[in-house]
């Protein structure tokens, strides 16, 4: 039963509506006729709809003539249509609210492919309208035509295809209400030119006719009562906090349940800042790359209590082998993730922030936490923190340490600040080194891992946000990706700061390949760093698009750069952070083992309670690699470890 | 692996099955067999649904279906408190000599000819898979010509209905 009635924001109220404001007569006024076209327009004005990423073309062209005379909606023209799905899920994860592009049939309709998979994989509200073919063209194999409803089936929420002007504003509504409720995700709306030219009586509120999707549960107390209880009774609960705490908003209840608690927190890469890092309780990072403490904390635990969290191949590593003891309070609003990967023994559908809220309520209600709670397992966190802190070992080639560079972009820039990034190495230790002190700061491409996500999300978050500094954290093979928006950025000045972790390579590979494949480096030089032909060379690149080029090869230029770049606010900044290659991702989980095998630097695994041997990396294959050694780091986080935070 | 009956209840919308046999085939599940028709709710549509995998795989590939906006209800059917049929269109050789035999077993599994050539029958049966195997083990030595067969059809014994409580516009 959901047929909520949309909301009519006044504020966007069309200025046809506004005028006479006689809408208190009996007679309902006969409804404008409007085409399809201006339809679309309307229903993205009523629907509270302030910016739209896109590119037009043939089969969306009708749409663009009545979207030059809207005021309420600002269009922002892209370069590439995968960075208009990219900046409308940057948008979103910034701030919460539906990120919408618009494309054209086939080829531009295809090329939201990519940024509608990420927005599936990491549940992200993102509203896609295409134009189709005339709808008599449709399976003729017609011009741009491309079946896109069918391409997205998999990859979306829910999608529609529109082929009459009337269906028009009910479908854009439908759309927008599904994207944005439940879980979040992507939601197509594919529009056959004909439907956008002809004209059909205008009818506003709509009534969403959705029969089969109840997105909100009601949340069973009674599993409240037995999570609660569990929490009581555990002596080495994690609370295992994934993205959806972020996309819930829960935040807060999350930080009161901490606190109530005294439970250990890990928060996933999709988590960062859903939990200050500087919160005692947070341990940082689970993982491939996460932290020992967050790692082994889950391996060791007797009581996870997922928030939000899938239980993903990258934080569980071998997943018969994930937390061996621990008994499963799952917590999701979508009811196919819990059971999915891990039994759960609790499991609780519903909102992160209504079920965080009960459960602390259900926890008061039992006495609350004793005097100094899970007093024994803290002290083998403490310890844990203690003795493996975030760090890294400077490169022994004299160039710079992307982690430093990272460390300082965070320092300097704040938590107020957002962070993007892309996908690899870069995006690891903007995860790691960077502190999160509130949800929403850190935007990334968690689930899909697409490389090229980092500029034109940071351009959707600074349009979402505009009073906040935006850093696009990239690497030089993802920046030439989705570069090209920095004309986006530069015409519609939209000043973003897009830091180019220069290591010349598709680092994260090269660091597969060092480790796992004898130092063959297939394929991974890209020549744009140190000592190379440097093509493209970053910092003419960016010059040529108008923004500001800066160049930074050595340490004492770090801070002065991104001084720099804080200060300008009239252009793009673009700094080429040109730094050792060698540099790789520690702590590491290798790829198919159990979690207990993580490695804190090279040839370097932790000791553990039990019997359990490491299952780890071959002591042979890290041997015959080159030698650095067992690198206890050099700039460990040590401050931060004393007070509990993970990162900088 | 066991076998499992579902029924869903859907929005008779375009794409629809291929919304719901894309998602069998994405989470790597087997469609025995899929039936699609009316059912007595305008606009709904009725799916029954033959699956072959474990109960686990089972629950997750129904609360995957139920995500799916136009799914209105999923029952899985249980074969002892259910009517299970599937219906059957088999085209057998006959000659003058084979006939007499061919029509005993006709008689036997209570089945009918819809059509009759000097050279052939065509044999409609309507049944439970059980017995539409037996007819067609009984038939294959006559020479089987041709064969149609529909997914399988399945409604629960009683008076109750997987349609109660659907809202109805």
């Amino acid at each position: 039963m959901s047929t909520p009635l949309t909301p009519l924001p006044s504020a966007v109220r069309p200025a046809s509506r506004a005028a006479g404001g006689d809408s208190h007569t009996t007679r309902a006024p006969e409804p404008e006729l409007l085409t399809g076209a201006q339809a679309v327009v309307r229903t993205l004005e009523l629907i509270g709809v302030t910016d739209v990423f896109g590119l037009p073309g043939g089969a969306i062209l009708p749409v663009y003539d009545p979207l030059m005379d809207s005021t309420a909606v600002r269009h922002i023209l892209v370069r590439h249509e995968q960075g208009a799905g990219h900046a409308a899920e940057g948008y979103a994860a910034a701030s919460g609210r539906v990120g919408v592009c618009i494309a054209t049939s086939g080829p531009g309709a295809t090329n939201l492919v990519t940024a509608i998979a990420d927005a599936y994989m990491d549940s992200v509200p993102l509203l896609a309208i295409t134009g189709q073919v005339f709808s008599t063209l449709m399976g003729t194999d017609a011009f741009q035509e491309a079946d896109i409803v069918g391409i997205t089936m998999p990859i979306t929420k829910h999608s529609f295809l529109v082929k009459q002007a009337a269906d028009i504003p009910a479908a854009i509504a439908a759309a927008h209400h599904i994207a944005s409720t439940g879980r979040p995700g992507p939601v197509l709306v594919d529009i056959t030119k004909d439907a956008q030219q002809e004209t059909a009586p205008f009818v506003w509120p709509v009534k969403l006719d959705l029969p089969g999707y109840r997105p909100i549960a009601k949340v069973h107390g009674k599993q409240v009562q037995a999570a609660a209880q569990l929490l009581a009774a555990a002596q080495r609960p994690v609370l295992y906090v994934g993205g959806g705490v972020v996309r819930a908003g829960a935040a807060d209840e999350l930080r009161v349940l901490a606190d109530l608690t005294g439970a250990p927190a890990v928060t996933t890469l999709m988590a960062r800042g859903a939990l200050p890092d500087s919160h005692p309780a947070n341990l940082g990072m689970p993982g491939m790359h996460g932290t020992v403490p967050a790692v082994l904390a889950l391996q060791e635990s007797d009581l996870l209590v997922a928030i939000g969290a899938r239980f993903d191949d990258r934080v569980t590593g071998k997943a018969s082998l994930f937390a061996p003891d621990a008994k499963v309070v799952h917590i999701d609003i979508d009811p196919a993730e819990i059971g999915k990967i891990r039994h759960a023994d609790v499991p609780i559908v519903g909102d992160a922030k209504e079920v965080l809220g009960d459960l602390a309520a259900a926890f008061r209600d039992q006495g609350g936490a004793a005097d100094q709670p899970y007093a024994a397992w803290w002290a083998r966190l403490r310890d844990l923190q203690r003795e493996f802190p975030l760090g890294y070992t400077e490169p022994d080639d004299g160039l710079l340490s992307p982690q430093h560079v990272i460390t300082r972009i965070g320092e300097l820039s704040g938590p107020e600040a957002v962070y993007a990034s892309g996908v690899g190495q870069h995006q690891m230790w903007a995860a790691q080194f960077i502190g999160y002190e509130r949800p929403n700061a850190w935007l990334n491409s968690g689930g899909a891992g697409t490389m090229g996500y980092s500029v034109p999300a940071a351009m959707g978050a600074k349009v979402a946000q505009p009073d906040r500094v935006v850093w696009a954290i990239d690497g030089d093979g993802c920046f030439q990706m989705t570069n090209q928006e920095l004309a986006t950025c530069v015409i519609n000045r939209i000043p973003i700061k897009v830091a180019v972790i220069n290591n010349s390579s598709l680092g994260m590979v090269r660091q597969w390949q060092t480790l796992f494949y004898d130092g063959r480096y297939s394929n991974t030089h890209l020549n744009t760093g140190h000592g190379t032909v440097r093509v493209p060379d970053f910092v003419k690149l960016a010059e040529a698009y108008g923004a500001l080029g800066i160049r930074v090869e050595t340490e004492d230029q770090v801070d002065d750069a991104i001084r720099l770049a804080l200060e300008t606010d009239d252009r793009p900044v673009v700094i080429d952070f040109v730094v050792s290659a060698d540099a790789m991702v520690w702590p590491m989980v290798p790829q198919g083992v159990s979690n207990s095998g993580v490695q804190y630097a090279r040839d370097h695994a932790p000791s553990w309670d039990g019997d359990e041997a490491p299952n780890g990396l071959d002591a042979d294959m890290a041997a015959d690699a080159q030698g650095d050694g067992p690198g206890a780091p050099q700039h460990g986080t040590g401050a931060a470890v004393a007070d509990g935070g993970a990162g900088a | 692996m066991t076998r499992h009956v579902l029924s869903l209840l859907v929005e008779d919308k375009p794409g629809l099955l291929t919304r719901v046999a894309g998602l069998f085939a994405r989470r790597g599940f087997n469609i025995e067999s899929l039936a699609v028709g009316n059912c007595e709710v305008p606009g709904l549509s009725r799916i029954t649904a033959v699956v072959d995998v474990e109960e686990l795989p089972l629950e997750q590939v129904t609360k995957q279906l139920n995500k799916l906006i136009n799914v209105i209800k999923i029952v899985e059917l249980e074969p002892e408190q259910s009517v299970l049929h599937e219906h059957v269109l088999i085209k057998v050789k006959v000659d003058a000599g084979t006939r007499p035999q061919v029509l005993e077993i006709v008689e036997l599994f209570r089945a009918q000819v819809v059509d009759v050539t000097p050279e052939a029958l065509v044999i409609e049966l309507v049944a439970g898979s059980q017995r539409t195997a037996g007819l067609l083990r009984m038939l294959e030595p006559y020479g089987i010509r041709e064969m149609a067969q529909s997914g399988l059809l399945a409604i629960g014994r009683g008076p109750k209905s997987i349609t109660e409580r659907i809202p109805r516009s």
